[in-house]
């Protein structure tokens, strides 16, 4: 018993050391949506493409998960993923994009110069239909299920890694939701 | 120049903190406007996380403070106004945490480390009761009295 009241107070450092190690690894950026398992707050927005309809709430009832992808031509994080959403685009995932916080001369711009990946593109000049999802920044990625419900947002560049580890799998696992 | 001096200090204590708020985002009623800076400085800026988005320069700290305003310029009551944003960005953006089942730990945590601590330090205190000492036997005791005897300077001065 005398022996235990020793060990105790050691014991409780080390799982704190570990709590705190681990925790040094976490981006303090990365933050739950507060939508996680809620529709996305319906919304329509202007197209970046001339002729184009944009992006609202009805493309996400497609019968498939989607992402959607939160970019801005002046990002830089979005340089570095926009290769990862064009291959992404070649193996047949569906993605959606939203151009925040700049004119659709600035995203069109980005688009033509860099590939679009995007099957359906809206243009967010404000940011306020961003804020209206949470977004704090660009790049956000949000994976949004058959219902057309938020299940997942990543924060910043997407990664291959993010895909292969996080991403892919739930967007497979959503596929075989009912 | 000298009595000028304590004046400019009095005006120097007067001036507040500016925080980041532009004069373009005040709104004219200054009840209205009062309510909007005091909300504001209670929710977290989520690009800079551990500003206010009354101090910080973010856009998007910006964005919310014009947003926190028109809630309230249409109305809302504080906590309508708070709740909206919390709606969007999760209860994260509240700097002052609400007492809810997954903020206990939060509130209370550092009161039960507290108390555990307590416990271990009265326990181990207890245990540590002073030596037990027997009791000079009476040769001790007269050996004890001869020596203080001898060892008191004045003793020794009369000896002489």
């Amino acid at each position: 018993m005398r022996r235990l009241l020793f060990v105790l107070p050691v014991v409780g450092f080390f799982i704190l050391l570990g709590v705190f190690f681990a925790g040094l690894g976490r981006d303090p950026r990365a933050l739950p949506s507060a939508f996680i398992g809620k529709p996305l707050p319906a919304f329509t927005s202007a197209p970046v493409r001339p002729g184009d309809t944009g992006l609202s709430t009805a493309d996400f009832d497609r019968g498939e998960p989607i992402l959607l992808n939160v970019f801005a031509s002046w990002c830089g994080p979005c340089r570095v993923e926009h290769p990862v959403l064009m291959r992404l685009r070649q193996q047949g995932v569906a993605i959606h994009g939203l151009d925040w916080k700049e004119d659709a001369a600035g995203g069109l711009k980005w688009l033509t110069e860099h590939g679009d990946p995007y099957i359906r593109v809206g243009n967010d000049e404000s940011g306020r239909t961003g804020i209206e999802f949470g977004v704090a920044g660009v790049p956000e990625t949000f994976v949004i299920d058959k219902h057309g419900k938020v299940r997942y947002r990543h924060v910043g560049a997407l990664t291959p890694d993010d895909w292969e580890q996080k991403i892919g799998p739930l967007m497979e696992q959503l596929r075989k939701e009912s | 120049m000298k009595r000028l001096l304590p004046l400019a200090f009095a005006f120097a204590l007067l001036a507040g903190p500016a925080g980041a708020v532009n004069p373009d985002e005040q709104l004219s009623n200054p009840a209205l406007e009062a309510r909007a800076h005091k909300l504001s400085k209670e929710l977290r800026c989520v690009v800079c996380q551990n500003q206010s988005i009354d101090d910080s320069d973010a856009t998007l700290a910006r964005d919310l403070r014009i947003i926190l305003r028109e809630r309230i310029s249409a109305g809302d009551s504080d906590k309508q106004a708070v709740a909206y944003l919390v709606a969007r960005y999760g209860s994260f953006v509240q700097l002052d945490p609400p007492m809810r089942l997954d903020t206990l730990a939060l509130w209370f945590g550092p009161l039960a480390v507290l108390l555990v601590g307590g416990i271990g330090a009265v326990v181990y205190m207890r245990g540590r009761s002073p030596a037990q000492v027997a009791a000079l036997t009476v040769d001790e005791e007269a050996e004890l009295a001869n020596l203080l005897k001898s060892a008191n300077p004045s003793s020794i001065e009369r000896a002489r």
